[in-house]
């Protein structure tokens, strides 16, 4: 019984995270770019007087959301439409499962691990899923029956497909380092040193792959500078027919898809919850634990911030630059890095 | 080549927008959070309610009319400023008050008023000035734009 209990409160916290997390990370994406372009950002969104820099903004926003007018065309296949927007947000929401948050932890007699699920292959898992989430996108686009929609839907298709193969391979020579598709297992191959003084992390081990990974995975999260599926200036996108809280569940699919991505480069890439020469502090395990689950939301929101950082940067690809860049560069580079992989492993 | 290039770009890219997040948001902190104020900003932006813009002084805002020091006003009836007005927008009546020509009536209608500042011009007096630094002079009909400059408020 105290075991369900347990998974049924991770489960909520893990949902309430997120949710919370994906409210501000609309807040942060506004202001975030509001202070590259030498702005201020939103600020006014105030409750009895008290704006405080707009911490109230998310839920001004969803309210203005959760009031517009519901509009489904006529023309629309209506089950579909309105069951689309639903299956991208849980399929990209379901991945944080497998998420390690730190290590286990103590409550009286009891071991709490900080992840929902350890399974064999939660690599696997999560690409899988990921990957799921595009049949909401197609579904919501066709169902559209709209000439813009279907183009976006077309191009999100061919985009998402394109650069799943070079996000594999780059993880593939990463699972061939690590030898484990657990992800907790991966973080504990990290927290140890090359050489006495490198942390042994993804990036140092794997700098090509990082490179692969985090340019297919923007990719896949359809933002910009791959925000071709939406495209504001030229086809609206596949959600061009929604409106009110559908549109609201798109918009914040694509931000739980950027914290998803900020979580995994976090675990793969940055060590996990591991802080650099902590254990030589001196410091009590308790408090090293504490200290390393904080740790791990911070570089989280540090690889949030840089993927914003890359969405205001650059403009967007066209649409055969985009496939170049995914056939011609990152294909070929990946299947490099994983010959290479294998043959130094090969020869340790 | 061109590869190697381009990416190499695209850092330069990603730091320059880096230098201006990371300068800006220090500037934000001290200026919003620790209310200190520096004399650069993190932003280009002006508060508008409550933060205006500084106003030149060439720059022509909403009427004013000068008042000697024993609250007579300056303007003697002379009517140079309704002949300068090419919008036909000033109506001025005067009376002999103490021995004097002095005006009694001085109806400005900002309605029609087009701020080309030759009322200023042309007044001998330099009883009528367009340097209150008002510019948000709003009303719900256009008899509140009829404006009395003899009111002072």
């Amino acid at each position: 019984m105290s075991v369900w209990l347990i998974a049924l409160i991770k489960i909520i916290v893990l949902f309430a995270w997120l949710m919370l997390f994906a409210l501000y990370a609309t807040l942060l994406e506004r202001k975030e770019s509001a202070v590259i372009q030498d702005r201020h950002g939103a600020n006014r969104a105030s409750i009895f007087g008290i704006s405080s820099f707009g911490i109230f903004q998310p839920f001004a926003d969803a309210l203005k959301m959760l009031f517009k007018e519901d509009f489904i065309p006529d023309f629309a296949d209506k089950k579909m439409f309105k069951f689309a927007p639903v299956l991208t947000f849980f399929f990209s929401s379901l991945v944080i499962i497998a998420i390690p948050f730190g290590e286990p932890i103590k409550i009286g007699d009891k071991t709490i691990s900080l992840q929902l699920i350890n399974p064999d292959i939660a690599l696997i898992l999560i690409f899988a899923l990921s990957s799921m989430s595009i049949y909401g996108v197609i579904l919501g686009g066709w169902s559209s029956k709209n000439k813009y929609a279907f183009l976006g839907t077309m191009r999100a298709t061919a985009q998402i497909i394109s650069y799943e193969v070079a996000l594999i391979f780059s993880v593939i020579s990463l699972i061939m380092v690590y030898s484990s598709m657990k992800l907790y297992d991966i973080v504990l191959f990290q927290k140890a040193y090359l050489w006495g003084w490198l942390p042994r992390w993804g990036i140092f081990l794997q700098p090509l792959a990082f490179i692969v990974f985090i340019i297919a995975a923007i990719a896949e999260t359809k933002r910009a500078p791959f925000d071709l599926p939406e495209s504001e200036s030229e086809i609206i996108g596949f959600f061009v027919e929604y409106s009110g809280i559908r549109f609201g569940v798109y918009m914040l699919t694509d931000f739980i898809e950027t914290i998803m991505l900020s979580l995994l480069i976090t675990v793969l890439f940055l060590g996990g919850w591991h802080i650099p020469f902590i254990e030589r502090t001196g410091l009590s395990a308790n408090w090293i634990k504490a200290i390393e689950i904080i740790g791990f939301q911070i570089k989280t929101f540090l690889v949030f911030g840089f993927l914003l950082l890359v969405r205001w940067t650059f403009p967007r690809y066209r649409f055969d630059q985009l496939m170049e860049l995914g056939w011609k560069t990152l294909v070929p580079i990946s299947i490099f890095n994983l010959i290479v992989t294998a043959i130094v492993i090969g020869l340790l | 080549m061109r590869g190697f290039l381009y990416f190499f770009e695209t850092i330069k890219g990603l730091l320059i927008t880096a230098k201006h997040l990371i300068v800006n948001s220090f500037f934000h902190t001290l200026n919003y959070i620790f209310r200190i104020k520096t004399k650069r900003k993190g932003s280009v932006t002006y508060q508008y309610p409550e933060e205006k813009k500084p106003l030149y002084p060439r720059d022509r805002t909403l009427h004013k009319m000068m008042f000697r020091d024993d609250g007579k006003p300056r303007c003697v009836g002379c009517m140079l400023c309704v002949t300068a007005c090419p919008s036909d927008c000033i109506y001025v009546k005067a009376e002999e008050v103490d021995g004097e020509k002095i005006a009694t009536t001085f109806i400005v209608n900002v309605n029609r008023c087009a701020f080309c500042g030759y009322c200023v011009e042309a007044c001998p007096e330099d009883a009528i000035r367009m340097d209150s630094g008002k510019l948000d002079f709003v009303g719900y009909s256009t008899n509140e734009m009829v404006l009395n400059l003899l009111k002072r408020n």
